[in-house]
């Protein structure tokens, strides 16, 4: 389905060509990725046909649902452990019951989808590179082929819609438990009556930090869903290449949802 | 019906097909046969497109597959039913949604349409008590009955099999060679079953072609396939100890 004619390198011996030769190949990985996420996100409003609604549906349910016990453990304990840490450097300043504007700010702008995009890029961008590499290599893809099932509104398409409707209602969701594990340091370690530290918290929470954090979530599950699927269909070579793929899932997602991190960062507030 | 002009394909630079003619009449069962890497699966993948050959033609009912794209393509793929290798059935559905599958995304047929041909499909491959079963949890030769069974539900005109007793038991083999002869006989399907089994080959072919180094190098039917002189034919045969009076040796093989 992805055309399979990779860019090849030529014979040659400078160093510079063969460089420049697998910039190309990289070039072309990159397109191939983008051009069938944006297929399927052009094919959105298929979602709602009949064909298509059970496994959105299942899509939705294994990508948020399935995630919020890990996620529930990761964002408490984060938000208690960067509440601990800046409570001791504020407590040198008296300035203790700014924590809960610290965990707020950092949580919204950028730990929370950070942090949610991390864990689902480990666990469901992991899933869905085995997936589909695993259909790939027993043939299941060239299958649908076959029956003119098109895998990008079959199996692409449900899985972006997914992920990017979930990574931004989990970032809320992983926000919202690490103000709380904030609140359970700041009561307990530093002090801070109840009401203080939401107070606190109100005031520092922007709309602005809110819609960032939010947009980049949403940007980051595209990307997720980008990675894996384009290296699970691409997989070659058994029980091996389905390894690598998954492996590539993860360390790729994670690359690149660091530096599109950077960038979001740096447009909207650099 | 499927004719291949002058197929070459590389891989890489490496050819596998060098220069491929060979000719599908309507409803006839031909099977390919040859060692292992001859291009077996390559040459029944080229058919469907699921491959692009390096140069030269292939035409189904006359028209260039290599020239078709988008819905064309969709359109001449809907002749095909296509049983792989490993059975591809979906891991998460059960045998009864996979084989509805195809009817559920490319037809228009009610629920209960789709139901009744499942059913009947099913039934004729002998799975009707494993229905509900997934397919992780049923044997290989189910699992291949299975695929046919998908392979055959939208009523395609030519079928294609990727080595269907390969694998499987030999009584087993033997069903699945009498499913195929079946199927064949009671809906005039054109077939072309790649195989290394030659009492499979012998039996259900009209015709057989022994692949060898990229090329066809002999089509015959089963009787003079048996009495070939061909270096490649006759040491494909002597290494399974079928000898030249196969079917004076076993008449009860033959299929009717
Ligand atoms: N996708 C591919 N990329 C590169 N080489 C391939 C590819 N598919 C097949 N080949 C090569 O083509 C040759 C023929 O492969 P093919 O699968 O057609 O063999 P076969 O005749 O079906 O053998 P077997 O009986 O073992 O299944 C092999 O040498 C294989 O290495
Ligand atoms: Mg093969």
């Amino acid at each position: 389905m992805i055309n399979q004619n990779t860019y090849e390198c030529p014979e040659c011996c400078s160093m510079f060509a063969r460089w420049g030769h697998s910039g190309l190949a990289f070039c072309q990985l990159v397109g191939q990725a983008v051009i069938l996420n944006m297929r399927a996100l052009m094919m959105f409003p298929q979602m709602f046909r009949k064909q298509s609604r059970p496994e959105v549906a299942y899509q939705l349910f294994f990508t948020g649902i399935r995630s919020l016990p890990v996620l529930s453990v990761v964002a408490l304990f984060n938000g208690m452990i960067f509440a601990i840490q800046t409570g001791i450097e504020l407590q040198k300043y008296g300035q203790e019951v700014n924590v809960g504007g610290a965990v707020t700010v950092v949580m919204l702008r950028e730990m929370g989808p950070f942090m949610t995009a991390l864990i689902i890029a480990a666990s469901v961008g992991a899933s869905i590179g085995a997936q589909l590499g695993t259909m790939t290599v027993s043939e299941e893809i060239s299958a649908l082929e076959i029956m003119s099932i098109d895998p990008v509104r079959f199996l692409v398409m449900p899985r972006l819609v997914g992920l990017m409707v979930m990574m931004p209602l989990l970032t809320i969701y992983s926000n919202i438990l690490s103000i709380a594990g904030g609140a359970i340091i700041a009561i307990t370690q530093l002090g801070v009556e109840l009401q203080a530290y939401l107070d606190n918290v109100v005031i520092y929470a922007g709309n602005k930090d809110l819609y960032t954090g939010l947009f980049k979530a949403t940007v980051f599950g595209f990307i997720i869903n980008m990675v894996a699927c384009h290296q699970g269909l691409t997989t070659k070579g058994g029980a091996v290449g389905v390894g690598k793929a998954t492996r590539s899932t993860v360390v790729v997602s994670f690359l690149v949802i660091l530096v599109t991190g950077f960038i979001i960062t740096k447009i909207f507030y650099g | 019906m499927i004719n291949f002009k002058n197929v070459v394909k590389e891989f890489s630079g490496k050819p596998v097909l060098r220069g491929m003619n060979l000719n599908v009449a309507k409803g006839e069962t031909i099977s390919l046969v040859g060692t292992s890497g001859a291009g077996k699966s390559v040459t029944l993948k080229h058919m469907v497109r699921l491959l692009e050959a390096t140069s030269g033609e292939i035409l189904i009912d006359g028209e260039n597959i290599l020239d078709k794209d988008g819905p064309e393509l969709a359109r001449m793929r809907e002749k095909f039913g296509y049983l792989f290798q490993g059975a591809a059935l979906l891991q998460w559905m059960s045998v009864f949604e996979n084989v509805a599958l195809p009817l559920r995304e490319n037809t228009k047929l009610s629920d209960k349409e789709i139901e009744e041909k499942v059913v009947s499909v099913l039934e004729k491959v002998d799975l009707l008590a494993a229905a509900e079963k997934l397919p992780a949890n049923i044997s290989g030769g189910m699992q291949k009955r299975a695929g046919l069974a998908r392979a055959v539900v939208t009523e395609p005109l030519i079928l294609l099999y990727d080595e269907p007793t390969s694998g499987l038991d030999p009584v087993t083999s033997r069903t699945i060679d009498q499913l195929i002869h079946d199927l064949q006989r009671d809906l005039g399907v054109t077939s072309v079953v790649v195989t290394h089994d030659m009492i499979s080959a012998l039996t259900i072919s009209d015709r057989i072609a022994m692949l060898h180094q990229g090329r066809v190098s002999e089509v015959s039917t089963p009787k003079d396939f048996l009495k070939s002189e061909n270096e490649v034919v006759r040491n494909f045969l002597d290494s399974q100890c079928i000898s030249s009076k196969f079917f004076e040796e076993f008449p009860e093989r033959t299929l009717s």
